[in-house]
């Protein structure tokens, strides 16, 4: 079999969607299929519609070991974020204006965290530890009479790393605090139980699972009951909690390929593993090759990988033929690496040098073995030609150099 | 991102990597940028007696922007004299190369190297 170039290596951002999930999108959207508009309640087209968005929901329900009444759906982990940090603060406020996060969370709900900052509520960002983690016990320490949220996320989206989320809702439960959990990365790679793991609120999305774009959901506990205040008004679906018409074919290809993630969580994460550790046998003999964030606490599919001295942007364009993901921000205006990476306390050098390659379902030993080839010869080209590499060649310590930084 | 066809050509093809011995009283050395920003170019140049730049090297870490800007440098100043290389601008290296606003910085990092350059060569010699 030849390979088809590109070949795709960032599950992380985003998956195809599974041509089961497709099958069953499809029969949702014409005069034949199931168009009706699930709010519709005088007819037959609207309790068709309305059954298989109820069937759907079940199925993200069962993900998460959850009651179908518990879930929202959204347009995406990004509302559901919204919707949670903003709607428990809001609702909340009376009872005190204190928020806990992390300083690498996704943008969603660091965005959304500045914004409620802009209102007068005061923040606490968590700083990791050198492996991307945060500590229960940070959690613990952080949390005040007037806190009312502690928002962290399950799986880091850049270096894939795992909280330890069952023992922070421990803690949050404990001390009668709503505990948030974006959770987009997780469905389909970690099991998620919102019973022992004790979580009032999470954020999924079906993208990352081989959904389709433009959906997700937000689970949202009712024993003990969690109320929060709606962020789209307009007609009152779901519960009040998020207006506007229902997508049938969003929401039946979301349900599928929960149930699907489900049903195959044991052999997606063992193809995936097996491609990482053929991946890292391929490239360990290079030198200066190092993982960011925790390799014990970690997705399968995930590898975020620095290649010391060479600049990742440089390095993605020699991969032409590799769809990877680069911590560099070259192309941003601020020339600020990850802020991921940079906090873990990652040097410069590393935190530009970093690579994201995730695997998933579709992927072939064949297609890593090519991208290890490819590696091997963009790495060593480019070393070639860095001023950096000849320096460290040298032994010369980059730290004791005064950069003029510009 | 999308590069120009003269960017990807630079980058492909560097020409004149390499490095000079910095400690020679006829070549002058630049090194400019931090890795903290992303790029560091390190631009060697060779100058005889009378002031005329006969070869040129260079080594960068940084984006294919910047490999290609002073690339493109180490060609241009080949042959001329100090003052004519000290006059290559910014602007000239980024329109070449059609280099868009976010990758501006990279031009403006290679001209500063050929002035390192130049200002390490007229330091030696004016000892």
């Amino acid at each position: 079999m030849s390979l088809q170039l590109p070949i795709y290596f960032d599950y992380s951002a985003t998956t195809p969607v599974d041509p089961r999930v497709a099958e069953a999108m499809m029969n949702c959207l014409t005069m034949a299929g199931n168009f009706g508009n699930p709010a519709s309640r005088s007819h037959a087209f609207g309790w068709k519609a309305e059954e298989a968005v109820e069937q759907a929901r079940q199925n993200v329900a069962d993900y998460l070991n959850a009651d179908a009444r518990e879930i929202v759906w959204t347009s995406g982990a990004t509302e559901s974020d919204n919707l949670a940090i903003k709607g428990l603060a809001h609702f909340n406020h009376k009872r005190g204006k204190h928020i806990i996060t992390s300083k690498i969370e996704h943008k969603a709900v660091l965005d959304t965290c500045r914004q409620l900052e802009r209102e007068g509520y005061e923040l606490t960002y968590l700083e990791p530890d050198n492996q991307g983690l945060i500590a229960p016990q940070q959690v613990a320490d952080a949390i005040r009479e007037d806190t009312t949220v502690v928002s962290l996320m399950h799986v880091n989206n850049e270096i894939g790393v795992v909280n330890d989320i069952a023992a922070i809702g421990e803690i949050c439960r404990e001390r009668k605090v709503f505990f948030h959990v974006d959770a987009a990365q997780s469905p389909g790679k970690l099991p998620i139980d919102v019973e022992t793991m004790k979580i009032d609120a999470i954020s999924l999305c079906a993208h990352k699972a081989y959904g389709p774009k433009g959906v997700g959901a937000l689970y949202v506990r009712r024993k003990p009951r969690v109320r929060l205040e709606a962020q789209i008004h307009g007609g009152g679906h779901e519960r009040g909690m998020r207006s506007g018409t229902l997508p049938t074919h969003q929401i039946v290809g979301m349900g599928e390929a929960f149930r699907l993630a489900k049903l195959e969580i044991d052999q997606d994460r063992e193809h995936a593993l097996a491609l990482r550790d053929r991946f890292l046998a391929g490239v360990k003999d290079m030198e200066e090759v190092h993982i960011n964030g925790s390799f014990d606490q970690r997705v399968p599919h995930n590898l975020n990988v620095s290649f010391a001295f060479v600049e990742g942007e440089s390095l993605i364009m020699s991969l032409k033929d590799l769809a990877v993901s680069s911590g560099s921000a070259c192309t941003s205006a601020s020339l600020e690496p990850s802020y991921v990476l940079r906090a873990l306390g990652l040097s410069d050098e590393l935190a530009h040098s970093s690579l994201r390659f995730s695997f998933g379902r579709f992927t072939t030993a064949e297609e890593v073995d090519y991208a290890v080839g490819q590696v091997h010869l963009a790495v060593e080209k480019l070393r070639e030609l860095s001023p950096l590499w000849d320096m460290h060649k040298d032994g010369i310590d980059l730290n004791s150099i005064e950069w003029a930084a510009h | 991102m999308a590069y120009s066809d003269k960017v990807i050509d630079h980058y492909e093809n560097p020409r004149n990597v390499g490095k000079m011995d910095a400690d020679s009283d006829n070549v002058g050395t630049g090194m400019v940028g931090a890795p903290a920003c992303g790029d560091v170019m390190r631009l060697q140049i060779q100058v005889s007696d009378d002031g005329i730049i006969e070869d040129a090297k260079f080594k960068t870490y940084g984006c294919g922007s910047a490999i290609a800007s002073s690339s493109l440098l180490t060609e241009w100043v080949k042959g001329k004299t100090l003052d004519e290389a000290g006059e290559i601008k910014n602007t000239q290296i980024a329109e070449e190369l059609a280099l868009p606003p976010v990758k501006i910085h990279c031009s403006v990092l290679a001209e500063d190297a050929i002035k390192a350059a130049i200002t390490d060569l007229r330091e030696k010699r004016s000892q």
